[in-house]
């Protein structure tokens, strides 16, 4: 079970996750919040948004105001999509905000289509849980009557949530990427300049029309390490990751899996590092979706990177041939160099793949896995040295599993508002019991 | 004028390979790999013969 801590020390609010983040936020609750606001002009939002410098959160961190600009400007009738398809085994945010505060994700969405001029738009997700929240959510308000707002589910995939999957998705197609160009903001889902968001970027989208703080932050799930549960918060940017685990409770660990597997594989004196987007991208890592694995104590890099690019070697897509053999290749390697019958060759191809793969596929994956073998090169060279001559029993006890141990259960907020009650900090999130009652629907706005 | 590949389609055909040697390179899958993407006026035409002998249409030229 993955519990949810409301931070912070610092006292910065959690402004995405709110006050209650193991209930789903009802409509009222969320219109008392100052929620969907319809007197914000368009422009001002765009330009909170500039201010703020919000970016994207579902890896890239893409300046969201230049994505709203492209689309606006886009020759046609925009398209709006909210993207809660979270792919990253090791991150359950998206769930969690789709689960627990739908309308702060359909605000977010609406505000976008009046800044783009969308008259449609899209929530793309596969958790069944998270689609029937935002199911009620459009059952109890109407967010604009301008805007048709359609849920699209797909099967849940590691490349699902891409961009140009998800507009081949909704386009009716499956669910795996395209090349690029074009993007979709010059063409997307029907053709059309499309805005593909991340869903916790269209909840700070919300919150900066609704006057709260909305940048600052970010939502992060913490696993590994030694935690007896993996942690779903929210966190200033600036802390530093030593910061972060002690704050949580994660032991010293023996390497950070960073951003999801977008970040590669660090050694412990990453910890110095913090949440910091320049200051990470110098570091040649990256927040991505705000996942961050701690190795336990006891855990062997050489595995953990193993099984991710085992993970990757299964979710590829099997579109691009140089995926295909690029990951498996990488992912045989690995394994080899984790049972101690990796050679000198084995070890200059790993770094030649390292180099020469990233950008080859039509997605990002191969990128990662990529990454993985790079980092855990450069980051434990005499870690990777010793592995070569013997076999590691650590490695050995913990073989590939396709990444299973990377996977964080997504908490389940409760469905009704419960009586007020003593804050509990660490509140551990419980299963649904009972169904959102039904109610007529009432205009959100005007 | 840019190359530009696309990797799903891609079969490693090779064919592309004799027509402009200095723009694309066979990784060792056999799969095609660009050299550069950004065509001077004088590489534009082997440009054209490699993606015009891709049985798959996995090249193209872009303006």
């Amino acid at each position: 079970m993955t519990v949810i801590h409301t931070p912070t020390p610092s006292g910065t609010p959690a402004c995405v996750l709110g006050p209650t983040p193991d209930q789903v936020e009802s409509l009222a609750a969320y219109r008392a919040r100052g929620g969907y606001r319809a007197d914000m002009a368009p422009e001002e939002l765009l330009a909170r948004v500039e201010a703020a410098d919000l970016r994207g959160h579902g890896g890239a961190g893409f300046p969201t105001v230049v994505k709203l600009r492209a689309v606006r400007d886009g020759a046609g009738t925009a398209v709006v999509v909210a993207n809660g398809e979270e792919g990253e085994p090791g991150s359950v945010k998206d769930r969690w905000l789709l689960r627990a505060r739908p309308h702060l994700v359909l605000d977010g969405l609406t505000h976008a289509a009046r800044i783009t001029g969308a008259d449609r738009a899209y929530v793309y997700l596969s958790d069944p849980a998270a689609a029937a929240a935002v199911r009620d959510a459009l059952g109890a308000c109407d967010p604009d009557p301008a805007l048709r707002v359609e849920v699209v589910r797909t099967e849940p995939a590691y490349v699902a949530g891409e961009e140009s999957a998800v507009v081949r998705r909704i386009d009716g197609g499956p669910a795996l990427p395209t090349a690029k160009p074009p993007r979709p903001f010059e063409r997307g889902v029907g053709g059309a300049p499309t805005l593909i968001s991340n869903v916790e970027t269209l909840a700070r989208l919300a919150l900066l029309a609704s006057d709260a703080a909305a940048t600052g932050t970010v939502l992060l799930t913490l696993s590994g390490g030694g935690l007896p549960a993996a942690v779903l918060t929210e966190a200033p940017y600036g802390v530093a990751l030593a910061r972060l685990a002690a704050d949580h409770g994660v032991l010293p660990p023996s390497g950070v899996l960073m951003g999801g597997l977008f970040g590669g594989l660090l050694p412990p004196s990453a910890l110095r590092l913090s949440l910091d987007r320049d200051l990470l991208a110098r570091a040649g890592t990256g927040l991505g979706c705000g996942a961050i694995r701690f190795l336990a104590p006891d855990e062997c890099p050489v595995s953990v990177a193993a099984d991710a690019v085992d993970h990757l070697a299964v979710e590829s897509s099997r579109q691009c041939g140089v995926c295909v053999s690029g990951t498996r290749a990488l992912r045989d390697t690995l394994v080899a160099l984790s049972e101690g019958r990796c050679d000198a060759d084995g070890l200059a191809a790993l770094s030649r793949w390292a180099q020469g793969l990233p950008g080859r596929g039509a997605c990002g994956l191969l990128d990662a896995a990529a990454r993985l073998a790079g980092s855990l090169l450069t980051g434990f060279p005499d870690l990777v040295d010793a592995h070569r001559s013997s076999p590691c029993p650590t490695c050995a006890a913990t073989p590939p599993s396709g990444g299973h141990r990377l996977r964080v259960p997504v908490p389940v907020p409760v469905p009704v508002p419960v009586p007020a009650r003593d804050p509990v900090p660490n509140a551990a999130a419980t299963s649904v019991t009972a169904a959102l009652p039904h109610s007529p629907a009432p205009a959100c706005v005007g | 004028m840019k190359l530009r590949i696309d990797s799903t389609r891609c079969q490693g055909y090779g064919e592309c390979l004799p027509p402009a040697p200095g723009l694309i390179e066979l990784d060792e899958w056999g799969y095609a790999q660009l050299l550069t993407v950004e065509l001077t006026a004088d590489q534009e035409p082997s440009a054209r013969a490699a993606v015009d002998s891709c049985p798959n249409s996995a090249l193209r030229l872009e303006r």
